[in-house]
């Protein structure tokens, strides 16, 4: 079966690979662009560790196929920081120590960058609802949620 | 002599003896002495134990000193997660 | 809110206790981390496993033409590609191991003992065409009926997972098979003789559920096998070492042959102490020459990978009037999955720690069941049997009408108790962090409707082990450390911080690795809470080897006796008499004259770490019950526990944190949901369900400080603890929301919603057996 050439837009550059069909769109970053800083931790959509944004809107990249991905415009972990200066969120989780083994961090990251655009001054409630979608085995989230409004209020200059 | 107690599952290959004296003056002899006078106990000593001599817990330790009068427990190993 | 309780007055220390960043954080909020799926091999070919629908069957036959024949496939493994082990044994570092057990639970051999149990495994060229062969590969099974949990596995009836298996640890030993593996038992004293003098004594009997450690990563792995026999293998992992030693065995190699790198983990809390993915992904890559990766899937993770165990428990306490435990009894019987080796015997042994007492006697079964075999999990055995013991003393205060604190506090053990698994306590936290709870804002703070606080205590041993950490001075006076016990989040920011403490320098200047297994000398696994402990001892060591050369380099170099020489504030200066003759020299300035003056400067340390120390922690829980639902609502919480020294207090507090968490899962959520045809109804992240940010508050934490006078900086391990109290304090909570005791985990809603509907219907409240 011939595969798909998929055109599309990560992180500001356009990119092509080829894709079968079935293959998602974790798939396709991670082993066609060699963007692995979105993980695979369950395939099904409940980990939110694969989490990255497709034309503005926060999606679970193992449940869209890489050929949905044609002629979007994607933003992953490895797009966050600015050149050599890191995001406020990026910033905050390592003085909050909000990660631990790591693994679940670019997910978050990427949720929380969203939650952030969609409400800049979230409730802890609020943030905790917003990242219910991401797992997280090693921190509880009491450092996650903590960082992510410490970094809201720098962000609205509070 | 050191005073060593038997911990757990031990006491089956002893005829059912917990405590006893013993002259030792590393865990090595220590296991050497028991050996010998509990032939049945010697697989079980090689591997899989902790000693803990007055309250201090050694693994694998063949040649920690025991001193005189010590109070020496001979337990399962404990690794972890 | 984080707190601090120190038992001794403050050492002066520059580095240790503040909270830098870790070194390893700006590649992990990058996605530059790269962990175990993310690596790969040019030419690498995907390596899929097939595995038993079955519980339990005979393995007739197995025939792998067909997949052979399928264009992309380049290697097939099965049982003939192992060689079969003999019962027996081992030590692989630290730990016993019987390879025959080993070989077969990375395939299977005679039998299918679990479903999910790997069968055959296929290298191909892509993932599509692997899936593929394994759906042309054929077995022939003979299903045979399966047996679930250890009650039923111990009957004389059950379906017998192993004809040779004849329960250790019985005089005279039993003529017949069973699905029984071992009997443990601990005593002191006389239980019968003390439970005479008990005024009121309460037996229970609990029932817990298998728990997977959940760690968000599955098991990966790539290998690449040389023309001449030498290998590497990269693999997500919590010791390499280990990885190495079950490597070599299962396939006959040197060890020597093998390097292993550990990639950053993704969580493993005592899971990834096993292999299961590593010895095929090699043997597939000797055979065809090229490569191979391996992932686990979710599903995977969950079908064939170990849990822990599901338990039957029961306790008896027995207790004078004003509060005194007079004796203490526990039967455990543990279930170990298709083989032996559960967390009995550790489940035993620390039952009943945190008291003192004269009387006590625990004995433990080790049985096996058609599950996966379990792996360790965060203080293994102790959630479980401290969950039960710590519920009945829970009834006890209730029934005597004493303040949960106050009882404990009363038979608490303390520095100089002989400890219920022999040995007497050296200084211990357990008192310190009762009275901490006594003193906490949360302890005071009123309840409102619905809501119950309930507190549980809880401990784990700790272990040193092998270490071995390389400090190498650089030529700037910068330093390259090197640990090989892999960090699972915070160790090596706890290293360098206690480098640079002994060396006086900046924290900036001391670079960190986890070096490979033909790097460094032998490393034991991180687990047992050891690593930053023993890592950080063996650190230490380096350090002062490092400033010990230094010294000896200035001395030669200025020409005085080496007891004229001095180290101070990071600097070797001359002492006494030479004072202002010489210099001061950095260890910039040494690392400069190293090369002309003997040689590279490195500080190493190579030990079996001694003088580990045991952690007590203390878990207030609110719980708030909805009785329309039942569902159980944490709304407050507080993990206190004495770390003996908190070199990143950041780090502590998150494992406390996270530990509390998955106990909360244990408690009132997670749980294994098997069909009757023993094939598992719940193998992802939506069924089988942890907690999630929004099901809990934030988690307050308390560290108490009562130093390890064996660890240089007074650091007991404390990463295990934390999953020990949270269930029995969580069930207390649910208890004083509803009036209803609950003796079975997971407390999920139905089950709490039909215990208050029963207890309503029998008038008023009543505990549910």
């Amino acid at each position: 079966m011939a595969k798909h050439h998929v055109a599309t837009t990560v992180n500001g550059d356009a990119v092509e690979f080829l894709c079968e069909t079935e293959q998602t769109l974790l798939d396709c970053l991670r082993e066609e662009l060699d963007l692995t800083g979105a993980k695979e931790g369950c395939s099904s959509g409940d980990c939110g560790a694969c989490s990255v944004m497709i034309d503005n809107r926060l999606v679970c990249s193992c449940l869209v196929l890489g050929v949905e991905a044609n002629g979007k415009s994607i933003e992953t972990i490895e797009g966050m920081a600015d050149g050599e200066e890191l995001h406020p969120l990026q910033r905050k989780f390592l003085e909050h120590a909000a990660l631990q083994c790591g693994i679940c961090t670019p997910g978050f990251l990427v949720a929380s960058k969203a939650l952030l655009a969609k409400n800049p001054n979230p409730s802890e409630t609020e943030v905790r609802y917003w990242l219910a979608g991401n797992l997280c085995r090693c921190t509880g989230y009491d450092k996650i949620v903590r960082a992510v409004m410490d970094a809201a209020t720098e962000m609205r200059g509070a | 002599m050191a005073h060593v107690v038997l911990i757990g599952n031990l006491r089956q290959y002893t005829g059912g003896v917990t405590e006893l004296d013993i002259n030792a003056a590393s865990v090595r002899q220590l296991f050497a002495r028991l050996s010998e006078q509990f032939p049945e106990l010697k697989p079980h000593l090689e591997e899989g134990l902790a000693v803990a001599i007055d309250g201090q817990i050694y693994q694998d330790a063949l040649l920690q000193p025991i001193s005189e009068g010590s109070e020496v427990h001979v337990l399962p190993q404990i690794a972890g997660g | 809110m984080q707190e601090r309780v120190k038992k001794e007055p403050e050492r002066e220390f520059r580095v240790i206790g503040t909270r830098p960043l870790r070194p390893d954080g700006a590649d992990k909020v990058t996605g530059r981390a790269k962990f175990g799926a993310d690596f790969k091999m040019a030419g690498q070919l995907v390596g899929k496993v097939l595995r038993s629908p079955h519980a339990h069957a005979r393995i007739k036959s197995i025939d792998v033409s067909k997949a052979a024949a399928l264009p992309g496939v380049k290697a097939i493994v099965t049982r003939d590609d192992f060689k079969d082990q003999g019962s027996e044994f081992v030590p692989a570092g630290e730990m016993l191991v019987n390879y025959r057990d080993v070989v077969r639970t990375v395939m299977a051999r005679e039998k299918a003992l679990f479903e999910g149990h790997p069968v055959a495994a296929v290298a191909a060229t892509s993932e599509s065409v692997a899936r593929e062969a394994l759906k042309l590969i054929k077995v022939d099974y003979e299903v045979l009926p399966h047996v679930m949990d250890p009650v039923d596995a111990m009957r004389p009836d059950a379906p017998l997972l192993h004809d040779d298996m004849i329960t250790a640890g019985v005089t005279p030993a039993p003529t017949k098979p069973s699905n029984v593996a071992k009997r443990v038992e601990f005593a002191l004293g006389d239980v019968e003789k003390g439970f005479k003098d008990a005024d009121v004594i309460i037996e229970r009997e609990f029932n817990t559920k298998p728990v997977h450690q959940g760690y968000i990563e599955p098991h990966a792995c790539v290998a690449s096998v040389s023309e001449d026999g030498s290998a590497e293998v990269w693999v997500t992992t919590q010791g390499h070492w280990i990885v190495r030693a079950h490597c070599a065995r299962l396939l006959g190699w040197d060890i020597s042959k093998i390097r292993v790198t550990a990639s950053e983990i993704g969580g493993g809390f005592g899971g990834k102490t096993v292999v299961y993915l590593e010895p095929l992904a090699l043997a597939l890559s000797k055979k065809s020459r090229k490569a191979v990766k391996m992932v686990m899937s979710r599903e995977e993770v969950f079908r064939a990978s170990g849990p822990t165990s599901g338990a039957n428990v029961w306790v008896k306490i027995g207790a004078k009037k004003n509060g005194k435990i007079v004796a203490g009894e526990a039967i455990l019987k543990y279930q170990a999955g298709a083989f032996q080796g559960s967390p009995v015997q550790p489940g035993c042994m620390s039952a009943f720690a945190p008291y003192d007492l004269e009387h006590v006697k625990v004995v433990g079964y080790d049985v096996v069941t058609n599950r996966p075999k379990v792996a360790a999990y965060r203080a293994p055995g102790a959630p479980i049997s401290e969950y039960a013991v710590e519920s009945v003393v829970d009834e006890l205060s209730e029934r005597l009408g004493i303040d949960p604190i106050e009882l404990r506090l009363k038979n608490a053990a303390k520095e100089g108790t002989k400890a219920a698994y022999g040995p007497k306590f050296g200084p211990i936290g357990l008192i310190e962090g009762l009275k901490a709870a006594q003193d906490s804002p949360h302890w005071k703070a009123p309840l409102g409707k619905n809501q119950g606080r309930g507190i549980a205590a809880g401990f784990w041993f700790n272990i040193g082990g092998e270490t071995t950490v390389s400090l190498q001075l650089n030529e700037d006076g910068t330093l390259s450390l090197m640990a090989g016990t892999p960090d699972i989040g915070g160790l090596r920011a706890s290293l360098c911080m206690m480098a640079a403490e002994e060396l006086g320098v900046d924290l900036g200047k001391i670079r960190p690795i986890i070096a490979d297994t033909s790097s460094l000398g032998y490393n034991f696994l991180t687990g047992g809470s050891r690593s930053t402990f023993s890592s950080g001892m063996a650190t230490v060591e380096a350090a002062r080897a490092i400033i010990k050369e230094a010294c000896v380099r200035a001395s030669k170099l200025w020409e005085i006796p080496i007891d004229a020489v001095t180290w101070e504030d990071g600097k070797v200066k001359p002492a006494g008499d030479n004072a202002g003759k010489h210099q001061p020299m950095d260890l910039g300035d040494i690392a400069k004259i190293a090369g002309k003056t003997g040689g590279p400067i490195i500080g190493y340390s190579a030990i079996t770490a001694h003088g580990a120390a045991p952690s007590f922690g203390v878990h207030i829980a609110d719980a708030e019950i909805d009785p329309e639902t039942g569902k159980a609502t944490i709304t407050r919480y507080t993990v206190i526990q004495d770390a003996g020294r908190a070199i990143h207090p950041s780090y502590v507090e998150g494992q406390y944190q996270g530990g509390a968490a998955q106990g909360i899962g244990w408690a009132l959520n997670e749980e294994y949901i098997y069909g009757d045809d023993g094939k598992l109804q719940n193998p992802g992240f939506l069924d089988y369900r942890i907690p999630v940010a929004s099901d809990l508050p934030m988690i307050d934490t308390i560290i108490v400080e009562v130093p390890n006078p064996r660890h240089p900086y007074g650091v007991r391990g404390i990463g295990e603890t934390p999953i020990v109290p949270p269930m029995a304090a969580v069930a207390a909570a649910v208890k004083r929301a509803t009036g209803v005791r609950f003796f079975e985990l997971p407390m999920s809603p139905p089950k709490v919603l039909k215990g208050i509907k029963d207890a309503k219907a029998n008038g008023g409240a009543k505990a549910t057996a």
